[in-house]
């Protein structure tokens, strides 16, 4: 991008703080939905950081799919189970969260060293694609990394299928469950008994 | 004020870190989710880094940016499936409360 520098790092600290800051209240924040919405400003910065980087395709990508896709399914799923819980307290949760920040910051600090003493080696030619990474995307997905492409549209349609057939209810006809055969192998398992009856039951009820 | 490769590199440790506090320790399923589509951005923009500043020729960083937005899209469906039947069958979306496979 043809910016001047200081415009960049003015944008950078800018994107910066509002996805830090996001990120904090997607994961501090009680309220779900206020998560949700949060994480949606983490992905939108995400992407003001993919431009910044000379990447235009990719953050076209990432708004698309991010943004417009992942973001609103999570919105449909705490939709889906809108329950407000107050969840049973567990003692000593502070000893737990105590040290998993204690480790989430050595964690940080290790990886913060290991950036700041690596010697990079960054590229110092002024070759920058800019317009023409698209073309290049393109020419890497039909040439080298064909096979992965491929892979993924595979993987794509795997996933459709297994989350419908994951949560679709499953309506079984009075008339076709045995009634003597299967039913105490189920009833082995608590959950598989409960979604007969209960789910069955419902349906029956709201149909008619 | 000359933008470096490390700013990018610590802003994505940054969230990572912060995406794996909130993998372990939230209590609702969906968070979870949430946090590990965070884990997932912070790996992205490590690899556009490494594309812009490393190698902006061929930019692989980018072509695996991609695969990896596509194998998070359908991860993040398959999980909220999953979150999905789960609570239909729990009733509760707790995950202290998910001990089923616990002896």
């Amino acid at each position: 991008m043809d910016l001047a520098q200081g415009v960049q790092f003015v944008s950078f600290v800018i994107l910066s703080v509002m996805m830090i800051g996001s990120a904090l209240g997607v994961v501090l924040l009680n309220n779900i939905v206020y998560s949700a919405f949060l994480l949606g400003g983490v992905f939108i910065s995400m992407a003001g950081f993919y431009l910044l980087l000379n990447a235009d395709f990719v953050a076209a990508a990432q708004i698309l799919v991010y943004v417009g896709a992942v973001n609103v399914l999570i919105l449909f799923a705490i939709m889906l189970v809108n329950k407000r819980e107050d969840f049973k307290p567990i003692t000593n949760r502070w000893i737990r969260q105590g040290a998993t920040a204690l480790v989430c910051l050595g964690l940080f600090a290790l990886l913060g060293t290991m950036v700041l003493v690596t010697p990079w080696s960054i590229y110092s030619g002024t070759a920058v694609l800019g317009e023409g990474s698209v073309v290049e995307i393109g020419k890497h997905f039909f040439s080298d990394f064909l096979l992965p492409f491929e892979l993924a549209s595979v993987l794509l349609l795997m996933a459709m299928v297994g989350a419908i057939i994951l949560a679709r209810r499953d309506f079984i006809p009075e008339s076709l469950v045995p009634r003597d055969t299967s039913e105490t192998e189920y009833s082995t398992l608590p959950e598989r008994q409960r979604q007969l009856t209960s789910v069955g039951g419902e349906s029956q009820k709201s149909t008619r | 004020m000359e933008l470096q490769l490390q700013y990018f590199l610590l802003l994505a440790a940054a969230l990572f870190c912060l995406g794996i506090y909130g993998l372990i320790t939230s209590r609702n399923a969906v968070r979870v989710l949430m946090s590990i589509e965070l884990l997932l951005n912070a790996v992205n923009l490590n690899l556009m880094g490494f594309s812009n500043f490393i190698d902006p020729i061929g930019i692989k960083g980018q072509v695996f940016t991609v695969f990896v937005i596509t194998v998070a899209a359908a991860e993040a469906a398959v999980g909220l499936a999953i979150v999905l039947s789960i609570y239909r069958n729990r009733d509760t979306i707790d995950m202290e409360q998910f001990n089923l496979l616990k002896w």
